[in-house]
């Protein structure tokens, strides 16, 4: 197996350029998603979805301008992939999430399982779609278009280990510098979804971009659901039989 | 000693992109699914049924609920597939048996469900075959009590709050309702003399179902408040009537036919609107960054955020 390939997004040197979004739209072939003014800030394409790959967030604060290109988080414990029933979501050699988009059928169970509200339903043609971290140009040896489009580097990709290591060194260096609030989001392989392929520099609270402050893969609670189901089914059971031993 | 304001107002100052959602909503077609959680929980209840009617000699019954078993199935499925976004893919739900995906789990347990019940209602009206019927009925009351409550595993199984903090209570809210439709169903279907035993399963059912209601309103706190508010109050709320009401009639049905179908009308009824309620719970918890963010935003504060203990790195699939 091929070593596992990520990406790390250092927020802290995004323009807002959305060349990501343009990349990815182009090399992936994915559906235009309207031309929308959202009177909230430079942003026309809102959260990801199913026609969007990257999606570029503006926050405008006192002083400041945030911007920060989202992307699926290609999680150790994906709850898509756990939870799609044919197996059309599958995990690369790359340790990347991907749709197999000649298997989905469409039940839309990936959803409402991601933590991050990544993957969406295309309702004109009824499959599951999210970032492939552009398998194709993996396979070819190439990096995924976003990276390659962004001017800044601000998306960086490479072998998860080298970018965790990049990242540990970039926030340092921004903390000496006096930027005390960049912070990692998602690089933890202790965190809830045992680490994310694709990791971010933030410089402030992770919701403050649209992104869950503490996510959980939600498949790690699976066996208690089980049990609690068992005990409910045993119950149904055990009430009909006495239903019917109380009137013979 | 008077609590700081900002203890008052707890979930007042939590912050969000836009106000826009974290999650996805759940993309599940109304009335498709929560008609499929209904007739999928009311025919595995009526297969139970139909087995216990058979074993202690009530014919009349066993026929009504093994006609209601298989005809739920049957329907049933009908909806879960045209609920899909591609239909003619259906059979890929059977590419595979994967135990991590509830839906993988419950599209095997479906089939065997619906195999065995047509198997046992055809049988029944036949005449054909009584041996093998017979069997077929038995074994679905194995099946059957797992596609009651399989459904609850589903919906937890999601990053919806108000569905995953509901996985102790949702199991019994759905078998609860599950037996209550089955019960109604047969007092609907089955003449009033025959029937004691299906207004006894209505009237457990209507119980348990009230009670786990109950139960997951309080103890869900924040992420229960989505069955509180809005549509999906009004919808609970109206199941919370009309499954009682229905229930307390049951108890009393056997004297009349006006009663009996009054008592299985508003059982169905508010059977059906727990299924709705609960799928625009979940939607409205989806829809609202409150529900996602301050639980979460709690934990990190605590310092005590969540990890994924004693589960490996998963393994590479082709
Ligand atoms: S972020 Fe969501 S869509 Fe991406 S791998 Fe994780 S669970 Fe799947």
């Amino acid at each position: 197996m091929a070593e596992r390939m990520g990406f790390f997004t250092d927020t802290s040197i995004c323009i807002g350029c959305k060349a990501c979004e343009v990349a990815c739209k182009e090399w992936n072939d994915v559906p235009d998603d309207g031309f929308v003014f959202r009177a909230t800030s430079y942003d026309n394409t809102g959260a990801l979805g199913a026609d969007t790959w990257r999606h570029v967030a503006f926050i405008e604060q006192d002083g400041r301008w945030l911007m920060s290109s989202d992307v699926c988080k290609h999680c150790t414990h994906a709850a898509c992939l756990d939870v799609c029933p044919t197996g059309a979501l599958f995990r690369t050699e790359f340790d990347t999430v991907v749709v197999q988009s000649d298997v989905c059928n469409g039940c839309g169970y990936c959803v409402p399982a991601c933590p991050y509200g990544v993957i969406d339903r295309r309702e004109r043609d009824g499959r599951a779609w999210k970032c492939t971290l552009c398998y194709d140009r993996l396979r070819g040896g190439l990096e995924p278009a976003c990276a390659k489009a962004c001017p800044t580097d601000s998306i960086r990709f490479g072998p998860l280990d080298e970018l965790r290591a990049r990242a540990a060194e970039r926030v340092e260096r921004l903390h000496a510098d006096g930027v005390t609030e960049a912070r990692l989001y998602g690089e933890s392989p202790d965190n809830g979804v045992g680490g994310t392929g694709a990791f971010f520099l933030l410089l402030d609270e992770p919701e403050t971009y649209g992104l869950p402050p503490d996510p959980v893969v939600t498949t790690r609670d699976l066996p208690a659901m089980w049990r609690w189901a068992g005990g409910a089914a045993l119950a149904l059971a055990a009430g009909v039989a006495a239903c019917f031993l109380r009137r013979t | 000693m008077p609590k700081r304001r900002d203890e008052m107002v707890p979930d007042a100052g939590f912050r969000s992109y836009y106000g826009q959602p974290v999650i996805k909503a759940p993309v599940w077609h109304e009335p498709h699914m929560p008609v499929y959680l209904y007739l999928g929980g009311m025919s595995g209840a009526a297969s139970m049924i139909a087995a216990m009617a058979r074993v202690t000699g009530h014919d009349r019954l066993a026929l009504a609920a093994r006609m209601a078993a298989a005809a739920g199935a049957g329907v049933g499925s009908v909806f879960l597939i045209t609920e899909l976004g591609r239909p003619e893919r259906f059979l890929n739900m059977l590419r595979l048996f994967k135990p991590s995906s509830p839906m993988s789990v419950g599209s095997w347990t479906l089939a065997a469900h619906g195999g065995l019940t047509a198997i046992g209602a055809a049988s029944a009206v036949t005449g054909v075959l009584p041996a093998i019927g017979d069997a077929a009925t038995a074994a679905s009351a194995v099946t059957g009590p797992v596609m009651a409550a399989y459904t609850a595993v589903l919906l937890a199984d999601t990053a919806v709050p108000a569905w995953h903090e509901a996985m102790r209570e949702l199991p019994f809210l759905f078998t609860g309702s599950a037996l209550a439709s089955a019960g109604a169903a047969l007092m609907l279907t089955t003449p009033r003399t025959a029937a004691g035993p299906a207004r006894a399963v209505a009237v457990a059912g209507a119980a348990a179902e009230t009670a786990a209601g109950m139960l997951m309103a309080r103890r869900l706190g924040l992420a229960g408040e989505p069955y509180r508010l809005g549509r999906a109050g009004r919808l609970m709320r109206a199941s919370r009537m009309l499954t009682l009401g229905g229930g307390l009639l049951a108890t009393m049905a056997g004297r009349s036919r006006a009663l009996t179908a009054l008592s299985g009308l508003a059982i169905t009824a508010g059977a059906l609107c727990t299924r709705f309620g609960v799928l625009e719970a979940g939607r409205a918890s989806a829809a609202d960054p409150k529900y996602t963010v301050v639980p979460q935003r709690r934990r990190v504060a605590a310092g005590d955020l969540a990890s994924v203990p004693g589960r490996c790195r998963p393994a590479t699939k082709p």
